[in-house]
């Protein structure tokens, strides 16, 4: 009877589910669809598609995507399966992650797994459901993926190619469904299942990484690197799939061997005591803020140097490659005085700069969670004041701000460096970054008004960020009015070294941006703290 | 002097009044018990005395001070512990209890250690592993090791189990010893009874009785058992006496307080075998004035 009521708790974790299961559905097939949509368009002869072949064969380009594959007859589906699939692969990954974490250890971490144990279920029961339903959501959008690349019917996504890309997907979610439902048996708890099993997927990427520069038996290690070998659109080898299959299966049977074996509420890992007492940097509201979001900030900064360094290692084929393609050159417009490559730098560093603001926004909008789940009051009580307490977020995410900005150029500028003939000087790079400090200041400013005068819309700051990256990346391919487009206040950013540079602009958005500061320290401090 | 002094002060959240013209005051050296049922208002009137909330209108003041405008200072003398406490998961016991103490001014070790020791709290655990009663420990643990004048707590053990209750218990009584005032809000009314010098009771938002646990006993029935040679049958149509119950011979009645005389001297014509009478517990204040709402109701 391991398995009573098994159909029964499966309907009500679906039910609990389907919104968050829809969700993830729509994003991974519709960015699928869309891009291979925007392939289409923005490749459309087989010239362009063999010169952005030629750049993605760069080792940079590889470690960060995976092999190319077809370069001979580079068709617009063997363009997607190089350049999307892996990331979407690592998307549902982390989806079939999430979905099993939370469905296994987190119920059992707040105490609903025990009030189901206690009734008349199976004791597998619990995790067969949950293994199930994320198994079917990862099917579903594997079939749903397949069936939109088959019926957008572009030249080169052919049907037996679609239904490897959907069969990849799917697969891959399997295999880390399988992995964390594993490693779930091993942790305490639900932060610890899931960051050791994010640390699964990471390390995952970066074997591949090494493996495909360098050796293809390292690849075939990691997940990531075993799917990859499928040649999606160019030769559809099964036999990954069959294997990933394979070790799916012995990941869930694991799972469940150790399930039955351990008492319920413990893992089999053991749970390392932490520290008895407080380090030093502790013992300050500063260091406390700090600490508490370590881990999330350099994971940021990480990845922002790959951005940057990702975007940087295109830069050396840059000239040949938009020399050829009508739609990007449409997309900067022409201005036969500057070369692609700086007026594509131009748009990068606008671009660069918007993803720069993201960690900054996110470290600020910690006073407003904190604040929701009733931390704050701990600091406000302890004789810190509401400005000091704004002030610290506020200076932290200033700091995480600029050192993103500037982690994320310095990326742009080695890797850039690494491939072009006659490199950037880093110094330019820097100053045209620093221009944007103001527009990242705006956002920030917009985020402390939002906090201080309407905390509950808080999370508002991110359509406005969101919109100021559509005017950007749009903006140059359809006509949005000019008044629209000054909204953002990354157009209003002299885009050097194309437009000329001028300080009036810069000096009225960090004097906006410093009185909304100072307003919204009036604001907080006069308002009510509301969970 | 005066620890807490509050005055006429109302809290509206939008057409919702919360508080209505509340007084309070918490007088130096005393435990004050803040009992009434859930949603009544203790947790609001508490985070208007911690400045988390600003009162619509009426003043409250800790130490003399305006607790809106002066929250930063009033807050280095007092303590708060709330009923539900939020802590950061990655963070352990033992980390979380040193930050609060260096926020509050200074951590004095042996006294952290000892209360860890007593209230046999884990502090190597992480915070995200802890049940609410560990939860509230850790906020207790802060709050006796720390050095105030004021400890505001609300409903601090809810989670504790009865060892552990003892112990805070203990706890306050030390802090009362020292001379330090407490505003205890609570709905284990045992353990006001047993601690608090004065209490208030809160419903919808106002307060509706409020002074030293004897004071509001004059004001209430006292209950009476009474076994009798006679018959006391006829009791029951008497004026003043409520609840009037018989078995084996045994009668037992609540008396209000003003029919006390009239009532003892019709007793005592029916030949007392035994008499008890007890004063009435916080529970039956309680329970009368929820009736009454109760009443006020389903009018």
């Amino acid at each position: 009877m391991l398995f009573h009521q098994l159909q029964f708790l499966l309907r009500f974790n679906a039910r609990q589910n389907w919104l968050a299961s829809i969700i993830w559905t729509l994003s991974i097939v519709g960015i699928t669809v869309v891009v291979a949509g925007t392939f289409v368009n923005l490749f459309g002869s087989e010239q362009e598609r063999n010169t952005m072949a030629q750049t993605l064969e760069n080792p940079a380009m590889v470690a960060m995507v995976g092999p190319v594959y077809g370069v001979d007859d580079y068709t617009t589906g063997a363009m997607m399966a190089n350049q999307m699939l892996l990331f979407t692969a690592i998307v549902i990954g982390i989806m079939s992650i999430l979905m099993i974490s939370k469905l296994t250890r987190k119920q059992e971490e707040e105490g609903k797994f025990e009030l189901i144990r206690s009734m008349p279920v199976g004791r597998l029961s619990s995790l067969s459901s949950a293994l199930i339903l994320v198994a079917l959501v990862n099917l579903i959008i594997g079939m749903a993926t397949t069936f939109g690349l088959i019926v957008i019917n572009v030249e080169g996504i052919d049907v037996e190619g679609s239904i490897m890309y959907g069969a990849v997907l799917t697969v891959t979610g399997l295999m880390f469904t399988g992995i964390t439902a594993v490693i779930t048996q091993l942790t305490e708890t639900s932060r610890g299942a899931t960051g050791l099993s994010i640390a699964v997927l990471l390390l995952a990427y970066f074997v591949r990484a090494i493996g495909d520069v360098s050796s293809e038996a390292l690849s075939l290690i990691s997940p990531l690197g075993l799917i990859l070998r499928t040649e999606v659109y160019v030769e559809n080898i099964w036999w990954p799939v069959i294997v990933s299959v394979v070790i799916t299966l012995v990941f869930t049977v694991l799972a469940f061997y150790l399930h039955n074996r351990r008492d319920l509420g413990a893992g089999l890992l053991p749970s390392k005591p932490g520290k008895n007492e407080a380090s030093k940097l502790l013992l300050s509201p500063l260091g406390l803020i700090l600490r508490l979001q370590r881990t999330q900030v350099i994971s940021w900064l990480v990845a922002m140097l790959f951005l940057g360094a990702s975007y940087g290692s295109v830069l050396g084929d840059l000239e040949s490659f938009f020399a050829d393609n009508e739609m990007f050159q449409q997309l900067l417009g022409d201005n036969s005085e500057y070369t692609m490559t700086e007026q594509f730098m131009t748009m990068l560093m606008v671009i660069l700069s918007i993803f720069a603001t993201i960690p900054m926004v996110i470290s600020f909008l910690r006073v407003r969670g904190e604040e929701k789940k009733e931390r704050n009051t701990h600091l406000l009580t302890t004789g810190i004041s509401r400005y000091k307490l704004l002030s610290y977020y506020l200076g932290v995410s200033v700091v995480i701000g600029v050192a993103s900005l500037f982690i994320t150029l310095y990326g742009l500028w080695a890797a850039g460096a690494a491939v072009m003939d006659d490199p950037i000087p880093l110094e330019n790079i820097l100053i045209a970054g620093t221009s944007y400090l103001p527009a990242m200041l705006i956002i920030l400013a917009i985020a402390n008004l939002l906090f201080a005068f309407l905390p509950k819309w808080t999370s508002l700051v991110w359509a406005y960020l969101v919109f100021s990256f559509f005017t950007v990346y749009l903006g140059g391919m359809i006509d949005i009015p000019e008044w629209l487009a000054n909204i953002s206040s990354f157009n209003h950013i002299p885009q050097i070294p194309v437009d000329e540079f001028t300080w009036s602009p810069l000096v009225v958005l960090v004097l906006i941006g410093i009185i909304a500061l100072i307003v919204s320290q009036f604001g907080y401090r006069n308002r009510d703290e509301i969970g | 002097m005066n620890m807490v002094e509050v005055k006429g002060v109302t809290k509206r959240f939008g057409k919702f009044t919360a508080l209505n013209g509340i007084d309070l005051e918490v007088k130096k050296g005393e435990v004050y018990g803040f009992i009434g049922p859930n949603g009544a208002g203790k947790s609001t009137t508490i985070r208007v005395l911690l400045g988390i909330i600003q009162a619509t209108s009426g003043t409250a003041k800790i130490f003399g001070k305006d607790v809106w405008k002066d929250a930063v200072e009033i807050h280095r003398k007092v303590v708060y512990v709330p009923g539900d406490v939020h802590l950061w998961e990655n963070l352990t016991g033992g980390e979380i209890i040193d930050t609060f103490l260096k926020l509050r001014g200074g951590i004095n070790k042996e006294k952290r250690d000892a209360l860890i020791e007593k209230f046999k709290l884990d502090p190597r655990k992480k915070a995200g592993t802890y049940s609410k009663g560990n939860r509230q420990k850790v906020a207790l643990i802060a709050a006796f090791a720390s050095e105030a004048d004021l400890f505001i707590l609300d409903e601090p053990t809810s989670g504790l189990d009865p060892l552990m209750e003892n112990i805070f218990q203990q706890c306050v009584e030390e802090v009362k010893y020292e001379g330090k005032s407490v505003l205890l809000s609570s709905h284990i009314l045992s353990e006001v009874e047993k601690l608090c010098d004065r209490v208030g009771i809160i419903r919808q938002g106002e307060i509706i009785e409020t002074g030293t646990l004897d004071e509001l006993r004059h004001l209430t029935r006292t209950n009476i058992i009474i076994e009798t040679e006679k018959s006391a049958a006829t009791l029951s149509d008497q004026s003043g006496i409520h609840q009037f119950t018989e078995e084996a011979g045994v009668y037992s009645f609540q008396v209000d307080p003003e029919k006390l005389s009239t009532v003892m001297l019709k007793v005592s014509e029916l030949g007392v075998k035994r008499i008890e009478s007890t004063p009435p517990t916080l529970e039956d204040l309680f329970m009368r004035h929820y009736e009454t709402d109760n009443v006020a109701e389903k009018r």
